[in-house]
């Protein structure tokens, strides 16, 4: 939602919405965010005299200077991570990882090529060949626990004095010392429904109406969102981000640019087995389990902590793609399984990762805002890398703030273009970004492919890659071959899962062929029972619903009906009029339905809207 | 006619209760594992207070709430930033190591000392609120020594409702077994409230209040006095965690009534 300055919000109904006048109004906290305030109240609390930092907005106080934060905990971040930690160490150079909860050096980095070990894996002949080699080979090729170790791991994915870390204890270290300074305020439990804008400036943001009815319509309590007005409006809400959303459907993308490559990660928080020879800071990666197109991890906190998750990616087109029981299945591996058997599950949690790199660029900056983080297409496709660069741009956002006020000049598009902007575009995410750009093209042809293409553009720093047509999300989903017996036995699973109860991908893998989960309440559990593990999913009552279906019709004759295969929380079910339903007290803030999609009313945009909405998944290990 | 109340709430920072809570003996005592980890809420049952002391406030014009709390200053923080939104007051933070399941002598006498001290407070128009349990480490007797220490007869405790007269007497409804209310007409402040879940829904995260407070709490926060509790010798014999247990069924087309049935029952075979 954007949210013209000179319209009123409905013609029948009088809305009192306060508003407030501030200097700068930031959207989402996370590392972007926290690089941006950071960079800001460090060279503030250098210099407190210093007229810079004193408020327009509030003549005779200080710099206003507020962040809106959807989720109620700035722990409620998701996502455990490995990073080289370039940026972050570059604004803490005695960083010691010590003070951050769950975080360690890295120590060890692996990659594996993981066998199917069950048979049911979707691989083609060519990938069976393969394995059947190393199979055969076994263990003069280094094959063990159906999993081959590269020899050589590549440069590209190295994370060499990096950092394992927990994004959800991070985004809390960095949020106390930031309001520690007592120069910023961050108010979580707050959703942005959308930018305010006049003509092409951003003039702020509008805070989400509360006390409505599912639909957005008032209700009793009725409480309109405030509007915060500011000079400069810093959105670093994420890929799936109200703000960020309503600024790329406004202003559009840059010529040739479009979001098309995501990928959902979905993690478990592990407690390992009390002898596990598992040192903090073992860094793993692999592919080929339990599907081709998903990748996975396994990053070791302190304290017997793991990390251990998988990717799956929008060009997996399989459209019963799904992610829960997909990683359930992948932590069975014998690779992991020797590892993580006597564990027991912590907590779990759900991302949408933005991948399209610089070919989702968006515009960095304009009148009175700036872009940072994730949703500005920061995030390296080729490293893996995305919360370091996210963190930089938050500082390169920062510094350039700095220079702005001293300099007394306004925000506009060209004052921010020459400072933040310019000081991107020098520096090495751009020149990551930039030999990532067509990293990923050769996935879009098959997984092989990809592999190559990855390789090419990882070993000649993107001179070379392969070209590739990316079609919309919507189109990447396969439909379901439903003159094909194969299909038709989908499709049969489909109706068997809305009979009888059960979540649709549990059937959708059973049929074909993934054996049950044996379920022991401890490491293997159901997916309803993770939602209430180690951390809630949470709705505050009174906010509308954030997940929209644009054309009940396109839904209702979908075959694929994705979005609830994908749906992390389970949020997503079957209608009883055939259209998918939404329950918001169970999502978990994913985003994944916004490009599990195979429905388009427009032919680029999916059927599904992902708007500005309260709670999610409060897990603080995440 | 409006009663001018001085209402102090005294409400700790606690792991969220709905996080995995494992009990660890450490080189303090017993805690929690990975406290500093967990995300921390305001005790819900202190929660409770604070919306009712807001609401009486509101209800009756010149009244004034503290909120005294005590806990590690950057959870504190992190709390605050949540609760200052819902409901207008004063932050009287105590800045101590609090974790595991602290001595609540020792906790009481911080508490009390703290009220004591508080500039302005009329100990005749004094209302000292707080939670009847707690949600994550109840020791059941804090918020009576702290009444105690403070020299308050009058304490009540489960209080769902508190209803004003205007002659400064109010009537208590008390939780009491069966699940009834005692009624109970006190002649007036100063007393001790240790409140049950009371009435009020939580209040909506409102960015003007949250605004109004922050003028103070940050202040409050950077001057927060720190404060050592005494271990006083004490051990812990056992500790004793609610138990919980998972029964997951996906079932679709039960009525309200099966459904209500069936948890009835699963909750008597307990």
């Amino acid at each position: 939602m954007s949210v013209e300055t000179t319209a009123t919000d409905s013609p029948s109904i009088a809305i009192d919405r306060q508003s407030m006048e501030v200097d700068i109004a930031c959207a989402g906290f996370g590392p972007a965010m926290g690089g941006f305030l950071t960079t800001l109240t460090r060279e503030w609390s250098a210099h407190p005299e210093d007229p810079a930092f004193e408020s327009k907005a509030v003549p005779g106080m200080p710099l206003q200077v507020l962040c809106y934060e959807r989720a109620d905990d700035l722990a409620a971040g998701v996502s455990g991570v490995v990073t080289r930690a370039q940026g972050i160490r570059a604004s803490f150079p005695q960083l010691n990882p010590a003070e951050i909860p769950m975080a360690a050096e890295v120590k060890q980095e692996r990659v594996f090529y993981l066998l199917d070990p069950i048979g049911a894996s979707r691989r083609s002949l060519t990938l069976r060949a393969a394995d059947a080699v190393l199979r055969g080979l076994g263990r003069l090729a280094g094959v063990r626990d159906c999993a081959f170790e590269l020899p050589w791991t590549p440069g590209f994915l190295h994370k060499h004095g990096g950092l394992v870390l927990s994004i959800g204890q991070f985004n809390q270290w960095v949020g106390a010392q930031l309001m520690a300074t007592g120069l910023v305020q961050i108010w979580p439990g707050s959703p942005v429904a959308g930018p305010l804008i006049s003509g092409k400036k951003v003039e702020g943001l509008r805070l989400a109406d509360q006390g409505v009815e599912k639909s957005g319509a008032p209700a009793e309590g009725f409480m309109a969102g405030m509007d915060v007005r500011a000079q400069l409006t810093v959105v670093g809400d994420g890929p799936v981000g109200a703000v960020g959303q309503a600024l790329d459907e406004r202003l559009g993308l840059p010529e040739g640019n479009a979001r098309r490559e995501w990928a959902l990660g979905m993690k478990f928080v592990l407690e390992l087995p009390e002898d596990s020879p598992l040192e903090p800071g073992t860094v793993w990666h692999t592919f080929g389990y339990p599907e081709p197109e998903i990748f996975g991890f396994l990053y070791v906190h302190p304290e017997r902590l793991a990390s251990v998750g998988i990717f799956v990616p929008s060009w997996m087109s399989d459209p019963s793609r799904t992610a829960y029981r997909y990683l359930q299945h992948y932590i069975q591996h014998p690779a992991l399984w020797r590892y993580l058997k006597d564990g027991a599950l912590r907590s779990w949690g759900a991302k949408s990762l933005e991948e399209s790199g610089k070919h989702g660029e968006p515009y960095l900056c304009g009148d009175g805002f700036a872009r940072i983080g994730e949703g500005s297409g920061s995030t390296n496709m080729l490293t893996g890398s995305g919360v370091d660069e996210a963190w930089a741009t938050g500082t390169q956002l920062g510094e350039a703030a700095i220079e702005l006020l001293r300099a007394g000049k306004p925000f506009t598009r060209e004052n921010l273009a020459a400072t933040y902007e310019s000081r991107r575009r020098a520096s090495w995410i751009e020149h990551g970004a930039r030999e990532a750009e067509n990293a990923r093209n050769g996935f879009h042809g098959g997984m092989v492919k990809g592999m190559i293409g990855m390789a090419l553009a990882g070993l000649t720093g993107g001179r070379l890659s392969m070209s590739a047509h990316i079609p919309p999300v919507h189109k990447q989903i396969r439909p379901f071959p439903a003159r094909l017996h194969k299909g038709l036995k989908l499709k049969d699973a489909v109706a068997l899962a809305v009979a009888d109860g059960r979540s649709l991908h549990d059937a959708l893998l059973s049929a074909r062929g993934w054996p049950e989960i044996p379920f022991d309440d401890i490491l293997l559990v159901t997916h309803q029972d993770a939602l209430l593990m180690g951390g809630k999913v949470q709705a505050a009552p009174g906010f509308a619903d954030h997940v929209v279906f644009r054309d009940a019709g396109l839904c209702i004759g979908c075959a694929e009906k994705t979005c609830i295969a994908m749906c992390s929380g389970q949020a997503i079910t079957l209608g009883a009029d055939g259209a998918p339903a939404f329950e918001r007290e169970k999502c978990v803030h994913c985003g994944a339905c916004l490009w599990n999609c195979s429905q388009s009313p427009d032919d680029e945009h999916s059927n599904i809207e992902f708007r500005a909405g309260s709670g999610g998944l409060h897990s603080a290990e995440n | 006619m409006a009663n001018v109340l001085h209402i102090v709430v005294c409400a700790g920072v606690v792991p969220d209760p709905l996080q995995t809570l494992e009990p660890v003996t450490g080189p303090n005592g017993p805690g929690l594992k990975n406290e500093m980890v967990l995300p921390a809420v305001l005790d819900p049952w202190a929660a409770s207070a604070l919306y009712e002391a807001a609401a009486l406030a509101a209800k009756n014009p010149g009244s004034k709430v503290w909120l005294v709390s005590l806990g590690p200053k950057a959870k504190l923080q992190q709390v605050m930033m949540t609760v200052a939104q819902k409901a207008g007051f004063e932050l009287v933070p105590i800045d101590g190591p609090i974790g595991g399941f602290p001595d609540a002598h020792s906790t009481a006498a911080v508490l009390a000392e703290t009220i004591a001290a508080l500039p302005g407070l009329d100990r005749e128009k004094l209302l000292l609120f707080g939670g009847w349990e707690s949600a994550t480490r109840g020791a059941g007797v804090t918020l009576q020594l702290v009444g105690e220490r403070l020299g308050i007869a009058d304490q009540f405790q489960g209080v769902d409702e508190i209803n004003l007269r205007d002659d400064g007497s109010f009537e208590v409804l008390e939780r009491v077994e069966g699940g009834k209310h005692q009624v109970s007409v006190c002649l007036g402040a100063p007393a001790v409230l240790g409140w049950a879940t009371g009435n009020l829904a939580e209040p909506r995260n409102n960015p003007q209040i949250g605004m109004a407070n922050m003028r103070s709490l940050m202040p409050a926060l950077q001057k927060a006095k720190t404060a050592k509790l005494e271990a006083n010798g004490l051990r812990y014999l056992s500790i004793n965690l609610p138990k919980q247990q998972r029964t997951t069924r996906v079932v679709k087309d039960l009525t309200p009534d099966q459904i209500a049935a069936e948890l009835v029952e699963w909750i008597g075979a307990e």
